[in-house]
């Protein structure tokens, strides 16, 4: 187990699940408890005075006891990111903030100019901010400069299930940033997507609609749960180098000569 | 007084945000505000006035990813 922390915060399940999506809230509260996941992604939507659904949303959460990542999800602008960041820290009771700031909506890329400036913004505010971005090593290196301590760089399109879609621009990120805790964030649709990741030294994978819309997202949750466990495992344990050709593993000295 | 409550429009009679959302039906659920496109933080709702026109939004917990 690498010691990576995320703004100082140690998680041994190194498996961040979002909350939406799934067919009810028991079926979410199971993939939760069942995988052990210790952080989930929680979001701020209008609420009626009438039915206050969100209410019955966050007690539930919190009587599973794990730590929430807010997000600001659906925003557009700068404007739009901080606002919600600033409700988000005062509903939550937490800095930590996962930023999203939307440029392009078939893809739901990431306008990485607003993301910066939003990040400086909050950061100076004192957010922890968690960025939702590319694998544009000056991107990350601004967001670095504006005060994120995390990056988060997508696999592939949000909830497309692609799985990680740019594998160089992943490693060149994990080479170029080499202290900097990572996380895949988005596009993973199979546990196998969540152990390259790991492999690839990534610190952590977030994910949602895999699990949410599997058909069996409490065993789902636990699958990639242990491939991200397994993936890691991996990291630290060296894997071998890729070769070009074939090299015998069964040793060829004592080999019998019968022909 | 006609305000933009969460998109639609509505009728409340309160002199600041935080009698708005009595008004409203809120009691003591937990949410954020903002007011014309600007957060208001929980402990500046008293002390924010009301005028025709203005828009509220209430946000809550819900999920996501």
């Amino acid at each position: 187990m690498t010691d990576r922390n995320f703004y100082g915060l140690n998680l041994s399940n190194r498996l961040l699940l979002g909350t939406a999506q799934y067919p009810s809230p028991a079926i979410l509260a199971d993939a939760v408890k069942c995988s052990s996941v210790e952080m989930v992604t929680v979001s701020l939507r209008r609420e009626s005075g009438a039915d206050r659904a969100g209410q019955t949303f966050w007690q539930m959460i919190r009587d599973l006891g794990v730590r929430v990542l807010p997000n600001t999800a659906g925003c557009h602008t700068v404007k739009e990111a901080v606002t919600t960041a600033h409700m988000a820290r005062e509903v939550f009771q937490t800095n930590s903030i996962k930023l999203e700031v939307i440029g392009e909506d078939d893809t739901l890329q990431p306008d990485v100019f607003g993301l910066v400036e939003a990040a400086r913004i909050l950061s100076d505010d004192g957010f922890e901010v968690w960025p939702y971005t590319t694998q544009d090593l000056i991107v990350a290196g601004k967001l670095l400069d504006a005060g994120c301590e995390v990056l988060m760089p997508w696999g592939a399109p949000i909830g497309s299930g692609q799985g990680l879609n740019d594998v160089f621009g992943l490693r060149a990120m994990r080479a170029h940033f080499p202290d900097v805790p990572l996380v895949v964030d988005a596009g993973l649709g199979l546990p196998s997507h969540a152990a390259q990741a790991m492999e690839l030294g990534y610190d952590a994978v977030l994910l949602n609609t895999a699990v949410a819309k599997a058909g069996d997202p409490a065993a789902m949750a636990v699958a990639f749960s242990e491939a991200t466990r397994a993936g890691q495992a991996a990291f630290e344990a060296g894997p071998m180098e890729v070769r070009d050709m074939a090299e015998p593993s069964t040793p060829v000295m004592g080999k019998a000569f019968l022909s | 007084m006609r305000i933009v409550l969460n998109g639609e429009e509505r009728d409340v009679e309160a002199a600041n945000l935080a009698d708005a959302l009595q008004a409203l039906d809120y009691g003591d659920a937990i949410v954020a505000t903002a007011l014309n496109g600007e957060f208001i933080p929980h402990d500046q709702r008293e002390a924010t006035p009301l005028k025709e026109g203005d828009a509220i939004e209430v946000l809550a917990p819900m999920q996501g990813g």
